[in-house]
């Protein structure tokens, strides 16, 4: 056969095409489950880390998931602040924000810079003998240069935090990216966050863990990450977002 | 044998991809942060330059020219896809980390430029070898660049700290360039000029 004619061309093209497609296929279908798991547990280490049931980031799988047996996941309607029967299992925020269909457009300021939020948000319900002890929301925000994806942990109370981490972002490693070191985190612990008409107020400012209960240091060189955070806890604390849903939790009926 | 040891041994001193070819320089800057990241990246890249020399030597002769670039992509692009798959399932953290960087190998120029310069005039075996030399090439410089990034940026090595940081009450306080890619810019420049001072050949003709 010549290869350089133009049915031998056409042929090693075929050929080629059809054993590397082969081969990634069968790659991606092999090791699914495996990455699926991966992320799974990732969501669940994240959450935990940030609420400080487990302090080692290196957690292995079965601490993990018999710490994550004391939680329980729901799903909530935003808007009404009420559970939905919505499989919990299937439904992915981050994936229905996309969707117009499943999400809402954040009204203006949007000081978070979310833009489009799902309808919909998974929370988690941390449970000492049936009752729940704490609350886990996923909160998200802009920072400098990238969303940051987080857990904020309160206390059933709905004011007091219990724990903030952010499980994603790309911010400036040593500046911004400082939203990671435990110290920073640390001094979260106790703040509390909604005033006494449960509205958000919270500052993120210089010397700022000195000034109040709602108040934590800045990032030093991270302003605009800092504020970020700020904005952040503004916006998934008010009406627009976890807001209703944290005044049906207080009434006790849900 | 002087053949094999010149194909896997010499593009990381006398002609390295990164130092005398400057090819691959878009990632050396970006994950060279830390060297948990960079160690990673360097074995799926010296891995996926190996093979794809040495199925792109294995089929080289019934390759048509008119379409041997898109065929040579095809095998790198499947190896990298393949290495980004194998990342996510079995070291997830690190491949969250270098996130589309792993992908982005299927563009680092030296994967191409052996395949298309050596790969297509070479048997498997050497070519193969001379794909894992010049991945051990740009993994020297890598590493070198990370190591030096990472003590002096965050104050640690492979995550351990060895400078006590200023943020954690230690004396330290990280170099806010060594962090940002601009550094590896000028790593990367004072290791050539390092090279080049002692083998003077590689320096260019005015």
């Amino acid at each position: 056969m010549q290869v350089n004619s133009w049915y031998g061309t056409i042929i090693v093209a075929f050929l080629l095409c059809l054993v590397c497609s082969v081969v990634v296929s069968t790659t991606a279908v092999k090791l699914k489950e495996e990455q699926k798991a991966n992320v799974e547990l990732d969501i669940k280490r994240n959450l935990l880390l940030s609420s400080g049931l487990i302090t080692d980031k290196k957690a292995s799988r079965n601490t993990v998931e018999e710490k994550f047996k004391n939680v329980e996941t729901k799903v909530v309607d935003l808007e009404t602040g009420q559970y939905v029967e919505n499989s919990p299992q299937n439904f992915d925020a981050r994936k229905a924000a996309k969707d117009p269909k499943m999400s809402v457009e954040v009204p203006s300021p949007d000081k978070a810079k979310i833009k489009n939020r799902s309808k919909w948000a998974t929370v988690y319900l941390i449970e000492d003998g049936g009752v729940p002890v704490s609350l886990v929301l996923p909160v998200s925000g802009y920072g400098l240069w990238s969303t940051l994806y987080g857990f904020l942990t309160l206390d059933a109370d709905t004011r007091t935090v219990k724990g903030l981490g952010f499980y994603e972002h790309a911010e400036t490693p040593g500046l911004g990216g400082e939203v990671d070191n435990p110290k920073w985190k640390a001094q979260w612990n106790g703040k509390v966050i909604l005033d006494k008409n449960y509205q958000p107020n919270v500052r993120v400012e210089k010397n700022g863990n000195d000034k109040g209960k709602n108040s934590v240091d800045a990032l030093s060189g991270a302003t605009i990450t800092s504020r970020g955070v700020e904005n952040l806890l503004h916006y998934w604390l008010g009406d627009h977002g976890y807001g209703p849903f944290l005044a049906e939790f207080r009434k006790g009926e849900i | 044998m002087s053949k094999v040891s010149d194909a896997l041994f010499d593009p990381v001193f006398k002609n390295n991809p990164i130092a005398l070819q400057i090819l691959g320089i878009c990632s050396a800057l970006a994950v060279t942060t830390k060297m948990e990241t960079t160690v990673i990246m360097c074995i799926a890249l010296t891995l996926v330059v190996g093979f794809s020399s040495f199925f792109v030597s294995l089929i080289r002769n019934s390759i048509p020219s008119s379409i041997r670039i898109i065929v040579q992509m095809t095998i790198i692009a499947s190896l990298v896809i393949v290495a980004d798959q194998i990342l996510k399932a079995f070291v997830y953290d690190i491949s969250k980390q270098l996130s589309v960087f792993v992908g982005l190998i299927i563009t680092n120029c030296i994967v191409m430029g052996r395949a298309e310069a050596y790969a297509m005039k070479n048997g498997p075996v050497l070519s193969f070898l001379d794909g894992i030399g010049n991945g051990l090439g740009y993994s020297a410089v890598l590493l070198i660049v990370g190591a030096i990034r990472e003590l002096f940026g965050s104050g640690k090595f492979f995550n351990i700290p060895v400078f006590k940081l200023a943020s954690d009450d230690g004396w330290y306080t990280g170099n806010g360039l060594m962090v940002s890619p601009p550094s590896a810019f000028l790593l990367i420049g004072v290791l050539i000029w390092i090279l080049r001072t002692f083998q003077p050949d590689q320096v260019e003709e005015e």
